[in-house]
C-alpha cells in the first residue's frame, strides 16, 4: 500500500458516521497523516464539540499497526481504495459528500460502463419482484451494470436478475464488506464477490447498523448514471436513495404500478414530481441511449411459439401474481387443463410460480402458433 | 387347592394370553395378588372379595395366593377382576375346577356382582384364536366386539353370578353371533358431502387425487376458504371399508377404550383432527404402558392437522417415522410397543401468521415474519407431503354456488376404481398404494416413454426438482394415470403432478 493509502486506510477505520466532520478534519488539517501525527490537545481544540469522537480516535490509533492492519484486509480479500487512489469510481468521485474511502471484496463499477440502480421495498409484491428481475436483466444483457443494496425484496431480486443474464452487479453495503446482511441472501453474497462487487464504506467487522443505511443509499446513487425505483411505500428507504440522486444530479426513473396499491405510491409521487416513468426494460434503454457503452442488440429475444390454449392460457398472466382459481375462470379450463398448460409455460420459460398455486408472466416474445398460419 | 385359568393382558394394541392362578391354603386369612401388578390390579382383591359375598359365595378364613403368569411383565388395568373370581371360586370348590379349561375369561367387577366393561375385547379374542382357546367369556357389554372375530365362542356375562352358573353348566352358556357385514352395510352415510362444497375445483380435484392413492395432502390458504371443510370430506371419498380393515381399525379403538357398545365394529373411515396444542405423546401414544395415539387411531382414515405451522416442533417431527414406515415404535421401562399407523396425512396452513399472503394488500406481515411462519415446517417433513394446493378465498358467485356439485358418491367411484388398479397392479407386493412406493418400486411401475422422460429431464433442470421431488412427482403421476384409467404414465399426467409439487423450503422462503 502507497504511504498515503495507509494513512487513509487508518482515517476511514474510524468509525464516525459523520461525513462533515470527516471532511471538515480534512480541510484543517489537509492528510490524514497529518491528522495521525496531531496531538489529541490540537485536534480537540480544533473541533471541541466532538472531543468525545476525537480522544477515541487519539485512543485507536496508538494501538494502530500499519502493517498488521494491510494484513488483515489481505487475509479478508477486501481492498481499499482511497477517494485519491487511480482506481476510485469517477462518479463516485464528482459527488458532495463522497466517501474518503472505499472497502470492497470483488471489483469496482467499470467508470467506462454505464450503471443503474435498481432499488425498491424490501416486503414487495410478486409483481414487483417480477419486474426487478425482468429490468435487471434486460439491463444487464445490453451491458448496464447494477448496483443495489442486496436488501430483502427488490433489491435482492434485481441482483438476480443480472447475474441470471450474466451480468455484472454490484452490493453497496451498509455494514462492512465482510458481512452478509441479510444471511438470507448469502447465495447473492457469493455470487457478487465473484461476478461484480460488495462495496462499503464501512470498515471490515461493522456491523450493519440503522444508521448506516440511509448514508449508504448516497453512495448506491452516486455510482449509478441512472436510478430505477421498484415500488415504494409512500415513506420509505428508497425514497432516500432517489433524493440523493436528484442532489448528484442523477436520472430518477421509477416503475408505475396500481392505482391506489400503497407499495407503489412512493413510486406514483417521483412520477408525479417529474421522474420518468419505466414502462419496459427498452423503452428505458431508449431513454438511456445517451449513456456510452449500451449494447442494445443483446435484447433479441427468442420467440416462443405456444399451442392455442396454451397462448390463452399465457395472456391470462400478468407481471401481478395471479392464483389458479382466478386463471380457470377467465380461461374456463377446468383445473387440471390449467395446471397441465402451467407447467408447460414454466418449462418454457413464460410463466414462474411465485407462491403456491399464484402464477406470474415472464416477459418474453410469445406468439400464438395460430398468428403463424 | 390350586387352580388356573386364561386371562389375557394387552401390550400396544396386541391381547398377551396371561395365567391366572390361585391356591387356597391353611393359614392365616389372607389375600395376596402377585406377578408384577400395577395397583389397580391389586384392588381387585378388595372388590373380587366383596362381589362374591354379595353373590353368596364368602371366601372362607384361609390363605388365598394369586398369581398372574408371566410374572416378567407389568400388568395393568381391571381386566383381571372376572378371571380372579372365576379361579378363587374354582379353587374354594364351589365350581369343577376343570371346567376352567380352555377357557380365556377377562371383565371388570363391581361391589355388588355385575361385570363391568373393559377395553381390548377383540384383541383378547384374537389373542385366544392364537392361542387356541374356544371359547371366551367377557362381559356381555362388549360381547358383540369380541364375537367379530369368529372362530371363537365368545359368551357374554353381565352379573357374577351368570358366571359361577357357566362354570356350573358350561352348556348353559349364549354364543353371541354378530355379522360383521351386515353391520359394515348398516354403517351410517357421512353427513359431509363434497356436494356441499362451492367452487373449489382445483381442490376438489387435488382432494381426489389425494384420496386415490393415499397421498399426503397439504392445503395452503387465507382463513375461511374452505381447508377443514374439503378435509373432513375425504373419508367420504375414501372406498367403503373391507371387513378386515374395518376390524384392524375397531381393534385400535378398542384397545383405546373409544369403542361404543352401541356400535361394535367401526364401520366408516376414522376422521381425527388433533387440536394444535396436542403433544407429542399424545399423537405417538402415551403413558407408562402406552395406548394407540392420534397417529394410529387415524389408522386406515384421515390424520387432520389444521394450522400445521402451529404445532409443536416435537409433535410434528414425530410424524416422520410413521409416515416413512407406517408404524409407531413406543419405547418404555416396560417394552417397547409397536402400533400401527397406516394413515393418510391431510393438512392445512395459512400461508402466514395473518393468513393472507402474498396478497401484500391485506397481508400485515413482514417479509421475515411470512418467512418465519414458513420455516416452521421442516424440510424433512413437507418432503413427505406429495400433493400440494392453495385453497383461494372464495368469490361471491363461487359462494352462492352456480349448478350442481360433483357429490362425494361420485367422485367415491373414481377414486374406488383407483384403488382397485392398484391393488391389481401391487397383487404381488406388500405395498396397496401409489404413495407406498420407494425408489426402486416407483422405477418399477411407473415406466416412462422417451417424451415423459425428455419431459422430466426439462423438469428436474428448469425447476430444480431434488431426487426426493422427482420420485414423488413420479408416484403422484402414477395415480393421475390411475384415475385416467392410463395403463402408462403419460406427459399430461406429469404436467399435472408438476402443479401438485409442495414448494420447496429453500425456494418458498426465498419468494418472500
Amino acid at each position: 500500500m502507497e504511504n498515503m493509502e495507509k494513512y487513509w486506510h487508518w482515517f476511514c477505520t474510524q468509525l464516525f458516521a459523520d461525513p462533515s466532520l470527516e471532511s471538515r478534519l480534512i480541510e484543517k488539517f489537509g492528510t490524514p497523516e497529518e491528522i495521525f501525527r496531531t496531538e489529541e490537545k490540537k485536534l480537540v481544540k480544533a473541533f471541541p464539540s466532538n472531543q468525545k469522537k476525537l480522544s477515541d480516535l487519539c485512543a485507536g490509533r496508538k494501538k494502530w499497526d500499519f502493517d498488521k492492519e494491510e494484513e488483515k484486509l489481505e487475509r479478508l480479500e477486501i481492498r481499499f481504495v482511497s477517494k485519491e487512489h487511480p482506481e476510485y469510481p469517477k462518479r463516485l468521485k464528482e459527488v458532495e459528500n463522497a466517501p474518503w474511502g472505499l472497502f470492497f471484496r470483488g471489483s469496482l463499477p467499470e467508470d467506462s460502463l454505464p450503471s443503474m440502480a435498481v432499488v425498491g421495498a424490501r416486503s414487495c409484491s410478486a409483481y414487483g419482484r417480477n419486474v426487478s428481475f425482468w429490468f435487471a436483466e434486460e439491463l444487464a444483457k445490453c451491458g448496464v451494470q447494477i448496483i443495489s443494496g442486496m436488501a430483502r425484496g427488490i433489491d435482492g431480486t434485481s441482483h438476480r436478475g443480472a447475474l441470471h443474464a450474466g451480468g455484472r452487479t454490484f452490493g453497496v453495503l451498509a455494514g462492512g464488506p465482510d458481512i452478509c446482511y441479510p444471511e438470507d441472501n448469502r447465495d447473492i453474497y457469493m455470487e457478487l464477490e465473484k461476478r461484480g462487487g460488495l462495496i462499503s464504506e464501512s470498515p471490515p467487522g461493522t456491523r450493519p447498523l440503522t444508521f448506516l443505511f440511509p448514508l449508504r443509499n448516497r453512495i448506491l446513487s452516486a455510482l449509478s448514471d441512472a436510478v430505477l425505483i421498484i415500488e415504494a411505500k409512500e415513506k420509505s428507504g428508497s425514497l432516500i436513495t432517489a433524493d440523493c440522486a436528484l442532489e448528484q444530479g442523477r436520472e430518477v426513473f421509477a416503475v408505475p404500478g396500481p392505482l391506489g396499491e400503497p407499495l407503489s405510491a412512493g413510486c406514483h409521487n417521483l412520477i408525479r414530481q417529474g421522474a420518468g416513468i419505466a414502462v419496459s426494460p427498452e423503452k428505458l434503454l431508449e431513454d438511456l441511449m445517451i449513456l456510452p457503452g449500451i449494447n442494445i442488440k443483446n435484447t433479441q429475444k427468442n420467440k416462443i411459439t405456444l399451442e392455442r390454449s396454451e397462448y390463452l392460457v399465457y395472456s391470462c398472466l400478468r407481471l401481478q401474481a395471479q392464483n389458479l382459481g382466478k386463471i380457470c375462470q377467465e380461461t374456463g379450463f377446468s383445473p387440471e387443463k390449467a395446471l397441465r398448460i402451467l407447467a408447460k409455460l414454466q418449462l418454457a420459460g413464460c410463466a414462474r410460480e411465485v407462491s403456491k398455486n399464484y402464477y406470474t408472466a415472464v416477459p418474453a416474445d410469445v406468439v400464438s402458433e395460430d398468428a403463424d398460419v | 387347592m390350586f387352580s388356573k385359568v386364561l386371562s389375557a393382558g394387552i401390550g400396544g394394541v396386541d391381547a398377551y394370553p396371561v395365567r391366572v392362578e390361585a391356591d387356597v391354603s391353611e393359614g392365616l386369612p389372607q389375600f395376596q395378588m402377585v406377578g408384577y401388578l400395577a395397583s389397580e390390579v391389586k384392588e381387585a382383591g378388595d372388590r373380587v372379595r366383596t362381589a362374591l359375598r354379595n353373590v353368596g359365595c364368602p371366601m372362607p378364613p384361609k390363605r388365598i395366593t394369586v398369581n398372574l403368569a408371566p410374572a416378567g411383565v407389568r400388568k395393568a388395568g381391571s381386566r383381571f377382576d372376572l378371571a380372579v373370581a372365576a379361579v378363587v371360586l374354582a379353587s374354594m370348590q364351589k365350581v369343577p375346577a376343570e371346567n376352567l379349561q380352555g377357557l380365556m375369561i377377562a371383565g371388570e367387577l363391581s361391589l355388588s356382582g355385575q361385570v363391568l366393561g373393559i377395553p381390548g375385547v377383540l384383541a383378547l379374542t384374537e389373542a385366544a384364536r392364537t392361542a387356541g382357546v374356544r371359547r371366551c367369556i367377557v362381559p356381555s357389554v362388549n360381547a358383540e366386539e369380541g364375537a367379530l372375530m369368529g372362530e371363537v365362542e365368545v359368551i357374554g356375562v353381565s352379573e357374577l353370578a351368570e358366571l359361577i352358573e357357566i362354570l356350573r353348566h358350561p352348556e348353559r352358556g349364549r354364543q353371541v353371533f354378530v355379522d360383521g357385514d351386515l353391520l359394515l352395510k348398516k354403517s351410517a352415510q357421512w353427513e359431509e358431502d363434497f356436494s356441499q362444497v362451492h367452487g373449489q375445483k382445483a381442490i376438489r380435484r387435488a382432494a381426489e387425487i389425494a384420496a386415490a392413492g393415499m397421498h399426503n395432502f397439504l392445503m395452503i390458504g387465507p382463513p375461511g376458504s374452505g381447508k377443514t371443510m374439503i378435509a373432513r370430506r375425504i373419508p367420504g371419498i375414501l372406498p367403503a371399508l373391507s371387513l378386515e380393515e374395518s376390524l384392524r381399525i375397531t381393534k385400535i379403538y378398542s384397545v383405546a377404550g373409544l369403542l361404543k357398545p352401541e356400535e361394535p365394529l367401526i364401520t366408516r373411515r376414522p376422521f381425527r383432527a388433533p387440536h394444535h396444542t396436542t403433544t407429542a405423546e399424545a399423537l405417538a401414544g402415551g403413558g407408562r404402558l402406552p395406548l394407540p395415539g392420534e397417529i394410529s387411531l387415524s389408522s386406515g382414515g384421515i390424520l387432520f392437522l389444521d394450522e400445521l405451522p402451529e404445532f409443536r416442533r416435537s409433535a410434528l417431527e414425530i410424524l416422520r417415522q410413521p409416515l416413512e414406515e407406517h408404524r409407531v415404535c413406543v419405547s418404555r421401562t416396560a417394552g417397547t410397543y409397536i402400533f400401527p399407523a397406516d394413515f393418510m396425512l391431510a393438512a392445512a396452513m395459512n400461508p402466514c401468521a395473518c393468513g393472507y399472503f402474498p396478497d401484500r394488500n391485506r397481508c400485515s406481515c413482514s417479509p421475515r415474519e411470512v418467512s418465519r411462519y414458513l420455516g416452521r415446517l421442516s424440510q424433512p417433513l413437507l418432503d413427505r407431503i406429495d400433493i400440494c394446493i392453495q385453497v383461494p378465498k372464495l368469490s361471491y358467485e363461487e359462494l352462492q354456488g352456480g349448478g350442481e356439485n360433483e357429490s362425494s358418491g361420485q367422485i367415491r367411484k373414481r377414486v374406488e376404481e383407483a384403488h382397485r388398479i392398484q391393488k391389481k397392479r401391487f397383487r404381488e407386493t406388500p405395498i396397496c398404494f401409489n404413495s407406498r412406493l420407494g425408489i426402486r418400486e416407483t422405477e418399477q411401475f411407473c415406466r416412462l416413454g422417451p417424451r415423459e422422460k425428455k419431459l422430466l429431464k426439462q423438469a428436474f433442470d428448469s425447476l430444480s426438482l431434488s431426487a426426493r421431488a422427482y420420485h414423488r412427482l413420479l408416484r403422484v403421476s402414477r395415480t393421475i394415470a390411475d384415475l385416467a384409467g392410463e395403463e402408462r404414465v403419460l406427459e399430461a399426467h406429469i404436467l399435472e403432478a408438476l402443479g401438485y409439487r409442495p414448494p420447496e423450503r429453500s425456494e418458498w422462503q426465498k419468494e418472500v
